[in-house]
C-alpha cells in the first residue's frame, strides 16, 4: 500500500512547537509511506490541492493528515480524497494541534509526539477498507422542543417552509419567558404585542400540532427517523371541548394555587387559564390546589362549565410522533437565588427576583402593572437594582456571563422611573455589558436621562430595617463604603439551563455543560448543531442570550432542518458493523447489546446468524467489543486497525531504547 | 518530569475525545506522555485492548468516555463500565499493578477537567515507573500482594 502523509503547520499554531519539516522527513521512512511533505495550511485552497495532486502523481492508495482534530476538519479531508479518486474512507487525520502542539511546549517531545501519532494513523491506514455509505429514506417531520420565543420561531419557519411540525411545551401555554416580559430593551416595546401574533400563528398554522402541557418520555432512532413519545400530562379539562370563556376560573372557590406564570407573585384560582393571550386559550386545574382533587368535595367548575369540558378523572395519555429532526429550544431558569443569604435568600418579602419585577411591571401582571411592594402594597419610592447574582460570582458555582442582566436593568430602571416619576433608581454592578446594536445607548440613557444611580461594586448585605432596607455595599470606583436605604430590591439573578435540562439532553443523546446548557457542535462555526445528527438547538438551551439572538437561531435551526430535509435520502455513515457469517455461531449476544435494534437474526443454509441492518447501526462498536467470537467488526474501527495502532506506538518504543 | 513514558489513552469520540480538545483549544498544557486512540464509543472498548497494551509494554493505559447516563449511543458507557471494572480487578492476577490502568469520564465540555485527569495520570505512572517485562512486574506484584494481605 502506498501512503502520503502531509504535515500541516497550521501557521504556527504547529509549526511553532513541533518540527514538522522533522516529522515528514521521518515519516518517509515507514515502510508503507510513499511520499511525505509539510504544508502551510494543509485544510486550505492550495493545502488540499497539494494533497489531490500528490495522490494522482505518486498513485498513492490513502492519504493521512497530521494537522488538527477529525472533528473539525475530518470531514473536509475525506472530501479532498474523494475528489483525488480515492474513497473517502482511505484517509486518516493524526490529531497533532489539539493533542500536541497546544498542550506541550517541548519542541522535542512534541515532536517526537507528533511523529508517534503519526505512525499510528499509518498503521491504521494501512488496514482500511472502502467504505460505501446506503441511502435511507427521510421522514420530513420536525419535533420542536419548547415553545418559548426561540422554538416558536423555529417551528414557524419550518412550517412555512411546509414541513409538519409538531411543538412540545412542558407548561400549559407557549411563550415561555418572553411572555412573562413587561416591554423589551433596547426598544421598550411591549413584550406580548410582538410575540403574541406569533403565538397565535403557531395555533392557526395548519401545519404545526401543539402538544401543551406536555413533556418527551423517550427518544429513539437517528436521523431522518427518530421516534418520540410524547407523554400529556392530564389538564383535567378536555381541551377539545374547552373554549377558554373563563366561567369556570370565577367560580372557583380555591385561589391559593401557586401563580407560576406571575413567577409566584401572589397566587391564582386552581382552575386557571395562566394569562389573557395564553395560546392555547384553555383552562386546566391544578390538582395540587384543587378542593375536589383533596377533599372530593366541591366540583363547582364542571357545573358551570358551559361545554362540559371538566373531566377530574383524566389521566397521561402517550403519544408517538416519528420525526426525522429535532429542534430542542427548551431554555433557561433562574438560578435558585436563595443561596444568596446575605440579601435575604427568600426570607424578606420585598426582595425579588428581575423576573418577578418584570410581573409587577407587566399590566397583564397580578397588580395590574403597577408596582406595588409584595409585602404591603405600597409603591415603592428608591429601587435598588443588584446585578449579577449568580452570574460571574465563582463562590455560588456561576462562573459565567448570563448575558442580559445588564441590558434588562436598565430597562427596568427605566420603566421605574415611567411608572413613579418621583423615584429613585440604584443599580449596583460590576461591569456593563452592553455590546448589541443600540446596547450602549440604551444603558446610557437609563443613566442620563432617567438618572438612574449606577454604583460599581458588589453587595454585601441586605437588612429589614423600620419597614425598609438597607442595602450595603462598596462603590469600587469612589473606594467609600454604600448604604442605600430602599424600598424594594430587585436582584438580577442568573441563568442557566431549564430544570431538567440535564434529563433530556441525555434522550436526546448530545452532550451539555455542568450549568445545563446544551452544547453546541462547535462554538464558531456550527452554534446550532449538536454532535448527533440531526438534532439541533435554538435560543437559551445553549447558553444565555437576548431576545433578537434567540430568534435568530430559531430561523437557522429551522435552516438546518429545511436544508436536511431538502433531499428526499440520507446517506447513512457507512462506519457501521458488519458480521463474518464463517465466525458468527448465532449466540446473539450482539443483538441484546446493541442499543439501536440494529442486529437481527437470519438464517444461512440451516444456521442461525447475526445480521446487521445498515441503516440503523449507527457505528458505536458495542456488539464487536461483545461478541465472543470476534464475528462481527465495527467497520473502520476494527480490532486489527485498533491494536495496529497500539503495535505501531509499542514498536516505536522498542527502537527508542534499543537504538 | 523524568523521560516520557508510554502512556495510551484509548478515548471515545464524542466526550472525552472532544474534551482533550477542548482543553488544546484553551491551552491547557500537559505532560506529554500520553498517545490518544480515537474510538466511537467507551463502549467499543474489548478489554483485551487493554490487557494486549500493557502486556505488549505500554506504562499505563487510560480510558475515557462520557459521564455514565450521558452517551452518545444512549448505553455504550455503561457497558464501558462494567468491562472496564473486571479488567481493573483482573490486572493483579496477571501481575500487573492497577494502578497502570484508570477509567474515567470526561464530557467534551470539561477540557480543565481533562488536564486534570491527564497530569493525575502521568504522575501515578511515573510513581509506578516504567513497567517491568511480563515475569518481572508480575513476581513484584506477587511480593506486594502477598506483603498486604499478610
Ligand atoms: C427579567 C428578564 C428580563 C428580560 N428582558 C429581556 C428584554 O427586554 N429583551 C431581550 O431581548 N431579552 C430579555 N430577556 C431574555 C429573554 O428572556 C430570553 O432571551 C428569551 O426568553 C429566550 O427564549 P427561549 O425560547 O430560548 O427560552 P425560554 O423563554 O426559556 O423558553 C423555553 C420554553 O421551553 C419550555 N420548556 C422547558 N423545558 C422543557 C421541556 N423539557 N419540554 C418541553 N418544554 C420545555 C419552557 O416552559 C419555555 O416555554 C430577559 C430575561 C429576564 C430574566
Ligand atoms: S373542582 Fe372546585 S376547586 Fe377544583 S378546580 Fe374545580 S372549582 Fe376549583
Ligand atoms: S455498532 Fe453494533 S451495537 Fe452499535 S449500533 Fe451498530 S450494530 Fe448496534
Amino acid at each position: 500500500m502506498k501512503i502520503g502523509v502531509f504535515i500541516c503547520h497550521c501557521g504556527s499554531n504547529i509549526a511553532g512547537t513541533v518540527d514538522v519539516a522533522k516529522v515528514a522527513e521521518m515519516a518517509k521512512s515507514l515502510p508503507e509511506v510513499a511520499f511525505a511533505s509539510d504544508t502551510m495550511y494543509a485544510c486550505s485552497e492550495p493545502g488540499q490541492e497539494g494533497i489531490i495532486g500528490a495522490i494522482k502523481e505518486m498513485g498513492l492508495d490513502g492519504a493521512v493528515v497530521a494537522s488538527c482534530t477529525p472533528r473539525m476538519h475530518g470531514p473536509t479531508f475525506m472530501r479532498t480524497v474523494a475528489r483525488a479518486g480515492l474513497n473517502p474512507y482511505m484517509f486518516e487525520m493524526a490529531n497533532i494541534r489539539e493533542h500536541v502542539s497546544w498542550i506541550g511546549k517541548d519542541k522535542e517531545a512534541n515532536t517526537a509526539k507528533a511523529l508517534d501519532l503519526v505512525r499510528m494513523a499509518v498503521a491504521k491506514l494501512a488496514r482500511n477498507k472502502p467504505l460505501f455509505a446506503k441511502s435511507f429514506a427521510i421522514n420530513k417531520r420536525v419535533l420542536v422542543l419548547g415553545g418559548g420565543v426561540a422554538g416558536i420561531q423555529a417551528a414557524l419557519d419550518c412550517a412555512d417552509g411546509g414541513l409538519e411540525v409538531v411543538l412540545v411545551e412542558k407548561t400549559t401555554t407557549i411563550g415561555g419567558k418572553m411572555a412573562k416580559l413587561d416591554k423589551t430593551f433596547p426598544t421598550v416595546d411591549c413584550s406580548c404585542c410582538i410575540l403574541g401574533p406569533k403565538m397565535v400563528d403557531v395555533a392557526q398554522h395548519p401545519n404545526i400540532t401543539l402538544y401543551a402541557s406536555a413533556e418527551v418520555d423517550e427518544v429513539n432512532g437517528y436521523v431522518g427517523n427518530f421516534q418520540v413519545k410524547v407523554r400529556k400530562k392530564p389538564t383535567y379539562v378536555d381541551w377539545k371541548l374547552c373554549t377558554g370563556c373563563g366561567a369556570c376560573l370565577e367560580k372557583c372557590p380555591s385561589k391559593k394555587s401557586p401563580d407560576l406564570f406571575n413567577e409566584l407573585v401572589g397566587t391564582t384560582t386552581a382552575i386557571n387559564i395562566p394569562f389573557p393571550q395564553a395560546i392555547p386559550k384553555k383552562a386546566s386545574i391544578d390538582a395540587g390546589s384543587c378542593i375536589k382533587f383533596k377533599t372530593g368535595k366541591c366540583g363547582i367548575c364542571a357545573k358551570v362549565c358551559p361545554v362540559k369540558a371538566i373531566n377530574y378523572e383524566m389521566e397521561p395519555e402517550i403519544v408517538t410522533e416519528e420525526v426525522g429532526a429535532v429542534i430542542a429550544a427548551t431554555g433557561y431558569d433562574l438560578m435558585d437565588w436563595t443561596v444568596y443569604e446575605q440579601y435575604g435568600g427568600g426570607r424578606y418579602k420585598d426582595v425579588i427576583t428581575s423576573l418577578q419585577y418584570e410581573r409587577l411591571l407587566s399590566a397583564s401582571g397580578p397588580t395590574g402593572g403597577h408596582i406595588k411592594r409584595p409585602s404591603d402594597g405600597k409603591e415603592p419610592k428608591t429601587v435598588v437594582f443588584i446585578q449579577c447574582v449568580g452570574s460571574r460570582d465563582k463562590s455560588v458555582g456561576r462562573p459565567y456571563c448570563s448575558g442580559f442582566c445588564c441590558m434588562y436593568t436598565a430597562k427596568q430602571a427605566i420603566l421605574t422611573k415611567d411608572h413613579i416619576p418621583d423615584s429613585e433608581s440604584y443599580v449596583f454592578y460590576m461591569d456593563i455589558r452592553a455590546p448589541g446594536k443600540m446596547y450602549d445607548e440604551f444603558t446610557r440613557r437609563a443613566m442620563e436621562e432617567y438618572g438612574a444611580k449606577y454604583v460599581r461594586g458588589r453587595v454585601s448585605m441586605v437588612y429589614p430595617s423600620g419597614g425598609r432596607y438597607v442595602v450595603r455595599g462598596v462603590d469600587t470606583l469612589a473606594g467609600t463604603q454604600v448604604e442605600v436605604e430602599a424600598d424594594l430590591v430587585v436582584l438580577a439573578v442568573g441563568a442557566e439551563g431549564a430544570t431538567g435540562a440535564a434529563h433530556l439532553a441525555e434522550k436526546l443523546r448530545i452532550s451539555y455543560d455542568a450549568y445545563g446548557f446544551y452544547m453546541e457542535s462547535h462554538p464558531k462555526l456550527k452554534p446550532v448543531e449538536t454532535n448527533t445528527a440531526g438534532v439541533y438547538v435554538a435560543g437559551c438551551v445553549q447558553g444565555p442570550k437576548d431576545i433578537p439572538t434567540s430568534v435568530a437561531q430559531g430561523s437557522a435551526a429551522a435552516a438546518k432542518v429545511l436544508a436536511l430535509f431538502s433531499k428526499d435520502q440520507l446517506q447513512s455513515d457507512p462506519q457501521v458493523s458488519s458480521v463474518d457469517l464463517k465466525r458468527c455461531v448465532g449466540c446473539m449476544k450482539c443483538a441484546m447489546t446493541c442499543p439501536f435494534g440494529a442486529i437481527k437474526e437470519q438464517e444461512v443454509r440451516g444456521e442461525i446468524k447475526a445480521q446487521v441492518i445498515e441503516t440503523m447501526c449507527q457505528g458505536c462498536g458495542l456488539c464487536t467489543a461483545t461478541c465472543p467470537q470476534g464475528a462481527i467488526q465495527l467497520q473502520h474501527f476494527t480490532d486489527n486497525q485498533i491494536l495496529a495502532e497500539v503495535n505501531a506506538l509499542l514498536a516505536s518504543e522498542l527502537e527508542e531504547t534499543q537504538g | 518530569m523524568s523521560k516520557e513514558l508510554r502512556i495510551i489513552g484509548f478515548l471515545c469520540n464524542w466526550c472525552s475525545y472532544g474534551g482533550a480538545d477542548t482543553a488544546g483549544v484553551g491551552r491547557f498544557t500537559q505532560p506529554t506522555d500520553l498517545r490518544i486512540v480515537r474510538l466511537p464509543c467507551s463502549g467499543r472498548i474489548d478489554p483485551l485492548f487493554v490487557l494486549k497494551t500493557l502486556t505488549g509494554g505500554a506504562d499505563g493505559v487510560l480510558v475515557s468516555g462520557c459521564h455514565p447516563r450521558d452517551c452518545h449511543y444512549s448505553e455504550g458507557n455503561f457497558y464501558a463500565r462494567r468491562r472496564l471494572e473486571m479488567v481493573k480487578r483482573f490486572l493483579p492476577v496477571i501481575g500487573i499493578d492497577p494502578g497502570r490502568f484508570e477509567y474515567t469520564w470526561v464530557s467534551a465540555s470539561e477540557g480543565q477537567r481533562w488536564q486534570t485527569v491527564v497530569r493525575g495520570f502521568t504522575e501515578q505512572i511515573h510513581a509506578l515507573g516504567p513497567i517491568q517485562r511480563f515475569g518481572k512486574d508480575a513476581a513484584a506484584t506477587a511480593a506486594q500482594l502477598a506483603a498486604s494481605h499478610a
